[in-house]
């Protein structure tokens, strides 16, 4: 051979799709990446001094040692599986709703004001029913302004959904520090504690909110799999155009969903209010909107491995405040753990989906399976 | 009078770490790539920032200069590791770029806020924070005296701490990079068309990770800023969630800004001004709670506005947001 | 005198997946000749060339420049060894101006000098018979200008070999014989040039040598002068086969579709269709020419109810009942389906607009009928089982009804669109550029199948480039040229230098609207 500045025989890696992994291997890949973001994961702990093993059983422990720590755990899972739920069909049509953390404000917000000013008046079982549907009414208009706007004229909806989480928290501390200021306070901004007549009742020791969310996890798979709508948001998903060539009103179809993804998320503000809260202030979303994005991704938009996954983050959630008192490790450390973990499944998506090839073995037979194209 | 130059001048001071995520963000952008990670790393420069010369000083360090050094320099690499993150996410491991920047800005939200609190806590005093001559360092003009006197414009153009300048440097430089470099031509062809750059012979692989890692490095200094800053805060310490959504102001602020540098810096100063507005012209009939969150009201109604108009040049790089595979057929 | 082969390519294999793209292809390229790369759509000839290019690299095999083995690991390797190729879909940035798409990616030292590349860009263009603005921005460019600005661009990188992956597919007759002039100048300047091709008239016209390959393998390589026209058919399908397309007359032509005066806007407001009238009849086939971009795509959508129409009309008169005469303008697909009018479209874009590509047969085949039960949870039953029969009397090659349709070959997907389209028994069918990428044997199909539905008195318009396929298919010819109609032709008599004349002036040659 001789010698030339191009001689060189292939580059060091190539990469060829592929669509030949068993659903086994799949999964694999996926425990892996887990497993290495959890490893990953213990790096921050040892900065911090801590022996990682020591605190990983913390996190279990005090997630689910006991009866009464597996009731908390399960109340923080109820709003995070709610609000993955209710994201699903958005991004199924690829229209990224960054605002479940407003959408939730929105609703616990709703549902307060029956609380606060109608508590005395309404029977219980109306009152509930009452401030449900307020949240469900309040939370789906907070989802439906940037649809209305993308629908209209293409408006970036993670933008626009983004402000109108600070915009609804802005509201609510505006409600906490005025009008809504409890008046029998001791001069301290807080909103009063609701009444019976507006607590939920608990199933098991937990509010009912989870019986609520199961039911919607069902309900959110059939919609999704089998209903006209569920085909609707998947072929709007996949292309607007397709969508309009089918004679679909793809406006009204964007607006109707984010309409339902708001409203559920706005349901899950009344769940924590009602539920586990029991008055509503500035931390009632308290992130379950974004980290419910996570929960969403990583189950790849199916309701059913969402409630898997709501509950390992819920476990991650929980934990953190366990190891808070006993390590002094702060809470964010949930953060940190739940990202790490979500940068690694995003990631090993990758060796699912194609083919390393590297220098020498380039010349291996072509790979059965998978249909090319022309 | 008093009050109107007192207001511009606090408005010129809250512009500019919006400004440095506006350009760090606008040269991703310009590469294709879509980070809406900005908050995660304005937290994460920020986080560094403070923790360089916080160990500095601990170990023995007094020169403030050397702090100040060490200030930029952790900042910039930190926030640049972010960048990396996504970069190896979404370039090599071509992830979603939306979903990956969420979880970059998670991450970099629970990482500040995770070791903000955590080296806080383990100090005698429970605060992260520099001594006061770092911190007036970043915070007292770097034009002498006679200068800054001057009447009106002294206060105006000549009070400001370092950062301010070398924000609008940052600009002026992107914006002749941009239009008037053989690189910057390259650059701005990677996000519009890659399989056009690619079969130019241009790597479109190494252009987007220089992009978004430098992109990324430089929203990192908005966050030291906010961090060093007194006017935005406490100033050269640590306050928990102290980045508040500037962030994701700034990424908002790219499209308000129409993906010029030169605009950039209108725009940073009009939502600079509005960010602190309230102090100086407050309005009885609205309520604090409400005044504050007018910037995000008002990016809300820019974002629809932007929307409304469509021309030719003022549109988004084509390809933003989409990953690029040589052999992709 | 013995030519050095300034491109050898020897036993190249390439495959993607399960489909072998080439296999163990040889063949040469000599300094100072135009060859010519011949071969049905999927064929390999594109493939082949990328590699080449950079864009692909080979799975085994050599490639050797001026008598050197080379790896072409990257577009970068392709320009330093002197080669360059034009692509079927360009490769310009469409915000830039030409002279910046021209120098992009060139490491000069020294300032950016854009006068002085101007001047640069002027000479080549003057050497070679070109005209070009360098300061012209792509998006303001036609076609035929766009292409200029990529042979430029590889010149101006000093390339020697160049590759032109389907030039003519986007032009005129006339400004493909000007395209010719330019590329016997360039060989005449010693250059090597590949030409890829499915049109044997410019093979014939163009070319010293023509390799050809079939499915993936390579034939043969023969001198053009002595071969001809079937010799070249029979070795590029692989079979004795006969070119011609069915044109039976139309029986008792009715009129089905008039549209009168049609005017339509862009998003930025210019005027994409301008004063369109014709007729179309039930029975006959309607072919639509004109060069890319000039208005085909906004008139079947018009149509179709998916572009806004900003005056003028189109009626569709019922089959069933002549009296009834419905007006489409200003209703949504919907609303038109709902009215009773039978429209079939298949879209130029397949997969973007007429189909689901991440969903099955079956889902696709729902489409545009999901709803017509009207119950919130549709029964996919009757679905599955038209799926199935179109699999079945189209032979569409599936693994299975469920697989993902993005998955399936051109021609498949094609066969999924239209066999959907013509299962909806339309009263009129519209077809845009309903064989682009597909092999003989399926444009046959579609064309035999375009038949059937003439036979049966639909009255289908068909969106074509092929100007020989439309002479042949047609029985009437529109011409659309910068949106307006520049002549309704005979599909019969008319030539194709008449066709090309009106694709770019607009003028009244002859009109055979029925009306």
């Amino acid at each position: 051979m001789t010698e030339h500045k191009h001689s060189q025989r292939e580059p060091l890696v190539r990469l060829a799709k592929r669509e030949d992994l068993s659903r086994g291997k799949k999964w694999a890949i996926r425990l892996g990446a887990i497993l290495l973001a959890l490893a990953v994961g213990s790096l921050f702990i040892l900065v911090l001094g801590h022996n990682p093993l020591a605190v990983y059983k913390e996190i279990l422990t005090g997630s689910l040692g006991g009866p009464s720590t597996r009731r908390v755990t399960v109340r923080v899972a109820i709003p995070l599986l709610g609000a993955a739920l209710a994201i699903a069909p958005a991004f199924k049509m690829k229209f990224w709703n960054i605002g479940a953390e407003g959408q939730i404000m929105a609703g616990a917000i709703g549902a307060t004001y029956f609380a606060l000013f109608w508590g005395d008046t309404l029977p219980k079982p109306v009152l509930l029913l009452v401030m449900a549907l307020a949240s469900i009414v309040v939370g789906g208009i907070w989802g439906l302004i940037p649809a209305f706007f993308k629908a209209r004229w293409g408006t970036n909806e993670t933008l626009f959904t983004l402000m109108l989480n600070y915009i609804a928290l802005g509201i609510e501390s505006y409600l906490q520090n005025g009008p809504w200021k409890d008046p029998s306070g001791t001069g301290f901004p807080i909103i009063a504690m609701f009444g019976q007549n507006a607590r939920l009742p608990k199933v098991f020791g937990v509010h009912v909110g989870w019986i609520i969310v199961l039911l919607l996890t069902v309900g959110m798979f059939v919609y999704m799999k089998y209903s006209k709508h569920g085909y609707e948001i998947s072929v709007v998903g996949e292309s607007e155009s397709t969508a309009r060539y089918a004679g679909m009103n793809v406006k009204k179809i964007i607006m109707r969903t984010m309409f339902l993804s708001g409203a559920i998320a706005g349901l899950m503000g009344f769940l924590v209010v009602s539920g586990a809260d029991y008055t509503l202030n500035g931390g009632t979303s308290g992130g379950v909107g974004f980290t419910a994005i996570i929960v969403a991704w990583l189950a790849h938009l199916n309701p059913f491995a969402m409630v898997l996954i709501a509950g390992l983050l819920a476990v991650l959630t929980k934990g953190s405040n366990a190891i808070q008192t006993s390590f002094k490790i702060p809470a964010s450390a949930a953060d940190v753990l739940s990202a790490i973990i979500l940068f690694f499944m995003l990631g090993c998506e990758f060796f699912i989906n194609y083919r390393l090839i590297f220098r020498r073995s380039g010349s291996a037979a072509p790979e059965k399976g998978g249909e090319g194209r022309e | 009078m008093n009050n109107l130059i007192n207001f511009l001048t606090a408005g010129i001071l809250a512009a500019a770490p919006l400004l440095f995520g506006v350009l760090g963000e606008l040269l991703t952008e310009k590469s294709g790539n879509l980070n809406l990670g900005v908050e995660g790393m304005m937290f994460m420069g920020g986080i560094a920032g403070i923790v360089g010369p916080y160990y500095y000083e601990k170990a023995g360090g007094t020169n403030p200069y050397v702090a100040l050094v060490i200030a930029l320099v952790c900042a910039l690499v930190c926030a640049g590791l972010g960048a990396l993150v996504f970069s190896v996410l979404t370039i090599t491991l071509r992830a979603n770029q939306n979903v990956t920047g969420l979880a970059l800005t998670m991450f970099g939200t629970g990482f500040g806020n995770y070791f903000g609190e955590a080296i806080g806590h383990a100090d005698p005093s429970g605060f992260l924070s520099v001594s006061a001559s770092v911190k007036s360092l970043f915070n007292s003009p770097v034009f002498p005296a006679p200068l800054v006197n001057l009447p009106v414009v002294g206060k105006l153009l000549f009070s400001h701490n370092f950062m301010v300048y070398l924000a609008v440097i940052l600009a002026i430089i992107l914006a002749y990079f941009l239009g008037r470099t053989r690189t910057g031509l390259n650059l701005r062809s990677v996000g519009e068309s890659p399989a056009t750059a690619d079969a130019a012979g241009i790597s479109v692989t190494k252009y987007r990770y220089l992009a978004t890692i430098i992109g990324g490095a430089m929203t990192g200094l908005g966050g030291l800023y906010l961090v060093m800053n007194a006017g935005a805060g406490v100033g050269g310490a640590w306050v928990h969630n102290c980045i508040n959504g500037y962030g994701w102001l700034a990424v908002a602020l790219v499209i308000f800004a129409v993906w010029s540098p030169t605009r950039a810096l209108w725009c940073s100063l009009i939502f600079g001004g509005l960010a602190c507005m309230r102090y100086y012209y407050p309005i009885s009939f609205i309520p604090a709670s409400i005044y504050d969150i007018v910037p995000y009201i008002v990016t809300a109604v820019v974002l629809v506005f932007v929307s409304l108009k469509h021309s030719r040049s003022n549109q988004p790089p084509e390809s933003l947001g989409l990953s690029y595979f040589r052999e992709e057929r | 005198m013995q030519s050095v082969n300034a491109v050898e390519l020897r036993n190249v294999t390439k495959t993607f997946g399960s489909v072998v793209a080439n296999n163990n292809v040889s063949l040469s390229i000599k300094k100072g000749e135009i060859l010519a790369l011949l071969g049905e759509n999927g064929s390999g000839k594109t493939t082949l060339m990328n590699m080449l290019a950079g864009i692909y690299f080979p799975d085994s095999g050599q490639i050797l420049v001026d008598g050197e083995e080379v790896a072409i690991r990257s577009p970068k390797d392709a320009l330093d060894l002197k080669i360059g190729m034009i692509h079927q879909h360009f490769k310009l940035v469409d915000v830039f101006t030409a002279a910046e798409n021209i120098v992009l990616g060139l490491k000069e030292k020294g300032k950016f000098d854009r006068k002085a590349i101007s001047q640069q860009i002027r000479e080549i263009s003057a050497r070679y018979g070109f005209d070009l603005d360098p300061d012209k921005k792509i998006y303001d460019m036609a076609v035929s200008e766009k292409q200029t600005v990529e042979i430029i661009k590889v010149l101006y990188r000093g390339a020697n070999i160049l590759i032109l992956d389907e030039p003519t597919a986007v032009l005129t007759p006339q400004e493909t014989e000007k395209l010719f002039a330019v590329l016997r100048n360039m060989k005449a300047d010693g250059k090597a040039i590949v030409i890829i091709t499915h049109k044997l008239n410019e093979v014939m016209a163009i070319s010293d040598r023509v390799s050809i390959l079939r499915k993936g393998e390579y034939i043969d390589t023969v001198d053009t002068r002595t071969t001809n026209s079937q010799a070249l058919t029979d070795m590029m399908v692989g079979r004795a086969v006969t070119l011609n397309i069915d044109r039976p007359q139309p029986e008792n032509p009715q009129r089905r579709l008039v549209v009168k005066d049609l005017t339509c806007l862009d998003g930025q407001g210019v005027k994409v269709l301008d004063g369109v009238s014709f007729s179309a009849m039930g029975g006959e086939i309607l072919g639509i020419a004109g060069i890319a971009g000039s208005g085909q795509k906004e008139l079947c959508e018009a149509i179709a109810g998916l572009h806004p129409v900003s005056s003028g009309q189109i009626l569709y008169n019922n089959p069933k009942d002549p009296e009834q005469v419905e007006s489409l303008v200003g209703r949504s697909p919907m609303e038109i389906r709902n009215l009773g009018v039978s429209l079939a479209f298949v879209p130029e874009d397949r997969l973007g607009m007429g189909l689901v590509g991440s969903m099955g047969m079956t889902g696709n085949m729902m489409l545009k009928s999901y709803d017509q039960s009207g119950r919130f949870f549709p029964d996919t039953k009757p679905f599955r089982t038209l799926a199935e029969e179109i699999r079945e009397k189209l032979e569409v090659v599936t693994p299975s009804i469920n697989t993902p349709v993005r998955k399936l070959s051109g021609g498949n997907v094609q066969k999924v669109l239209v066999g959907r389209e013509i299962a909806s028994a339309p009263a009129l069918l519209m077809a845009a550029y309903p064989v682009r990428g597909l092999d003989i044997n399926a444009s046959y199909t579609i064309y035999r199948l375009l038949n059937e539905q003439k036979a049966k008195g639909v009255a289908v318009i068909y969106v074509g480039e092929d100007l020989d396929v439309l002479l042949e298919l047609c029985d009437r010819i529109l011409v659309l040229c910068g949106g307006k109609v520049s002549g309704i032709a005979d599909g019969r008599t008319v030539t194709k230098e008449e066709i090309g004349l009106m694709m770019t002036q607009v003028g009244e040659v002859r009109d055979h609207d029925g009306t």
